[in-house]
């Protein structure tokens, strides 16, 4: 069985309506950042969750830990309808679900200490505390590169990456199964980078943990990630192996997605896509497939028909109304 | 191709609290008319603020202190800061990294493209209603160069009103107005989603072709880097520390520290290998003394490391600062 199964996840934000949507009796606006995700995630894998700002992946890795509340769906943990727990048993919930955040800077609060910062999962947990928490927390810092001298230090006397080992000791420190870990380098340079990646790559192997990976880097998901999710404006568009999916893109957003990486080394193997126009809004998304507005391959039955989900391969899935044909935007422009 | 740009020897410092820090130290590079320059570096390497020390951009507590800087044949060192200004914006144009702060808020893009042919165009039409014609016209011309659709009615819009990539293509709307003869773009895409950078950088390298102007393209992406310039730059705490063709350093980088910022990148191909991220940290840049920068990080450091090292040649049209060029890694 799956360690975390979402079934028809949404997460939807009630807007502002403008003065147009006022005088028109149009009242409600709503913004569907997650619009019915399913997916899961084995355990002891790491699933890559890929796509542009404003798709839905931090809220969709917000709603599973139900940070942000899941306006309709089921998230199961290991068994466990984790929607559907009360709070006091979905705190203890948490102490095997965690998460890393983005930014290193904004996520470590300037006023604690490393110590209290790392520890405070201990003792909301019950774990541990005095001196018990402390000597926890001295391992974990010194299990992520950080050394015990440092305990009493505070966020501002750490770099950028130093910061982001902080974040994942914290994660670290209730000894969790499953970490989210939302864009967790975006923020930090080349070298320092490629530290971080190491390290959570050998946590996860030596401590046996999951991770759901949310990153809008391809070069980060393809070094990483066992599979991988695809992820256009609230919607899973594409799922597989990540030598599938990487390989083989099956929706012409995934194609136009890794034409777009600038690539080191001979000349790229691929054509080029240039997708026309920006995302469009969240607010307001296209009817029916909502890539066709950007989509050269689009015919008129993807303006009004939302395209199911197909398999197209082992564990390989797309939706796309135009899979059947093998169309590859990425052969036609070679 | 003759030099558009010559900086020989910069040096800019900044006196703060912590000590003098000197961000750029001793920097010499060239850009040859219509190539495209890339300036690589991790944050604190100096690039920007050396692209800042060329503009005349620097401010207090920054100060540049020595070496010239020689674009089309005059010192800009040496200009008051009147020429400084007649030269800014009309032969070099620079973009920055986040579009949203570097645009007036309360002016509408067009107000914004005229500001910049008032102060440099001197061909424009005396009669005021002839005047405004004209940059109207150049302005949808440009808007409309930069990939904009319907143009004469976004003119009238104001930057919140657009998305992160068009405001990108503005403010290279607006650099390209007075056809600059270089055009220094720092960090263009860095704010950017992957499938609207494709678009802006080439973009970028479309009008660098149809305008012959040069352009250097700062940037953190050695990706960006392999497919849109013509020769790179690889800048290390405040010193650049390789220099040459781009398929030359980024094939057979010479410097410990291109090889391990190219070794530090993950990518599809390298699944299953570990990667090998440079260990530590960069050095901090106050007080410094005169020896490689990146000795502490450095795998091949020794002893004889510790002393000022020179840029030296390493290879056709190549150079890089290190002692230990000669031996295989």
């Amino acid at each position: 069985m799956s360690l975390l199964e979402v079934v028809d996840l949404s997460k939807h934000y009630a807007g502002r309506p403008s003065l147009g949507d006022r005088l028109s009796g149009n009242r409600r606006t709503l913004v569907r950042a997650v619009n019915g995700v399913s997916l899961s995630v084995e355990r002891g894998e790491i699933l890559g969750l890929i796509g542009e700002s404003g798709c839905g992946k931090s809220t969709l890795g917000r709603a599973i830990l139900r940070l942000h509340e899941p306006t309709g769906g089921r998230v199961v943990f290991d068994g466990t309808d984790v929607t559907a727990l009360p709070p006091q048993a979905l705190k203890a919930m948490r102490r095997r679900m965690q998460i890393i955040f983005q930014d290193p800077y904004a996520s470590l609060n300037p006023r604690r200490t490393v110590a209290e910062i790392v520890g405070l999962p201990l003792a909301l947990h019950g774990i541990a505390s005095g001196e018990e928490a402390r000597a926890i927390t001295a391992r974990v810092l010194e299990r992520v590169g950080l050394r015990a001298a440092q305990l009493d230090r505070y966020p501002h006397q750490f770099s950028g990456g130093q910061r982001q080992r902080i974040g994942i000791a914290r994660a670290l420190v209730s000894n969790p199964d499953f970490i989210v870990c939302d864009e967790p380098v975006s923020a930090l340079d080349v070298s320092i980078q490629a530290q971080i990646i190491a390290l959570l790559l050998e946590l996860k192997r030596d401590l046996g943990l999951t991770y759901l990976f949310i990153s809008h880097d391809i070069s980060v998901i393809g070094y990483l990630s066992d599979r991988v999710a695809v992820m256009y404006l609230g919607d899973i568009v594409e799922t597989g192996q990540v030598a599938a999916v990487l390989d083989n893109p099956r929706h012409p957003y995934t194609q136009s997605l890794l034409s777009a990486v600038p690539e080191i080394g001979a000349k790229r193997a691929r054509g080029r896509v240039r997708l026309q126009g920006d995302l469009p809004s969240p607010l307001n998304p296209p009817p029916g497939c909502k890539f066709h507005t950007r989509c050269p391959l689009a015919v008129p039955a993807c303006r009004t028909l939302v395209p199911e989900t197909r398999g197209v391969g082992p564990g390989h899935s797309a939706a796309c109304h135009r899979l059947e044909e093998g169309l590859s935007l990425l052969e036609g422009a070679r | 191709m003759t030099v558009l740009l010559e900086v020989t020897s910069l040096r800019t410092e900044f006196a703060t609290r912590a000590g003098l820090v000197r961000a750029v130290d001793g920097v010499s590079l060239q850009v040859r008319r219509g190539e495209c320059l890339g300036v690589v570096g991790e944050s604190g390497s100096g690039k920007s603020v050396t692209f800042a020390s060329v503009m005349g951009l620097v401010r207090s507590p920054g100060k540049v202190v020595a070496g010239t800087i020689f674009f089309d044949g005059r010192d800009l060192r040496q200009l008051s800061p009147e020429e400084m200004r007649a030269i800014r914006g009309r032969d070099i144009a620079m973009t920055m990294q986040d579009a949203l702060t570097a645009l007036n808020p309360a002016l509408s893009v067009g107000e914004q493209m005229a500001e910049v042919m008032v102060a440099h165009d001197e061909t424009l039409p005396a009669g005021r209603a002839a005047r405004r014609a004209a940059i109207r016209e150049r302005s949808v011309e440009m808007l409309g160069l930069v990939g904009i659709p319907s143009p004469d009615t976004r003119l009238r819009q104001y930057p919140h009103e657009f998305s992160g990539g068009m405001r990108q293509r503005i403010m290279i709307a607006i650099a390209l107005t007075c056809r600059p003869k270089l055009l220094i773009t720092d960090e263009p895409t860095t704010a950017l989603d992957v499938t609207i950078q494709a678009q802006v950088l080439e973009l970028i390298s479309d009008i660098r072709a149809r305008l012959g102007m040069a352009v250097v393209l700062i940037t953190h992406d050695l990706g960006v880097v392999a497919e849109h310039c013509d020769r790179v730059m690889v800048m290390y705490a405040g010193q650049v520390v390789e220099e040459g063709p781009t398929s030359a350093v980024i094939g057979q980088p010479r410097h410990p520290y291109t090889r391990g910022l190219l070794a530090s990148i993950p990518r599809p191909a390298l699944r299953g290998h570990r990667i090998e991220p440079i260990m530590g940290q960069v050095p901090d840049l106050v007080g410094l003394p005169p020896q490689c920068r990146f000795h502490s990080r450095c795998p091949l450091a020794r002893p004889e490391c510790l002393v000022e090292v020179p840029m030296l040649p390493a290879g056709p049209g190549r150079q890089a600062r290190c002692l230990r060029l000669e031996e295989p890694a």
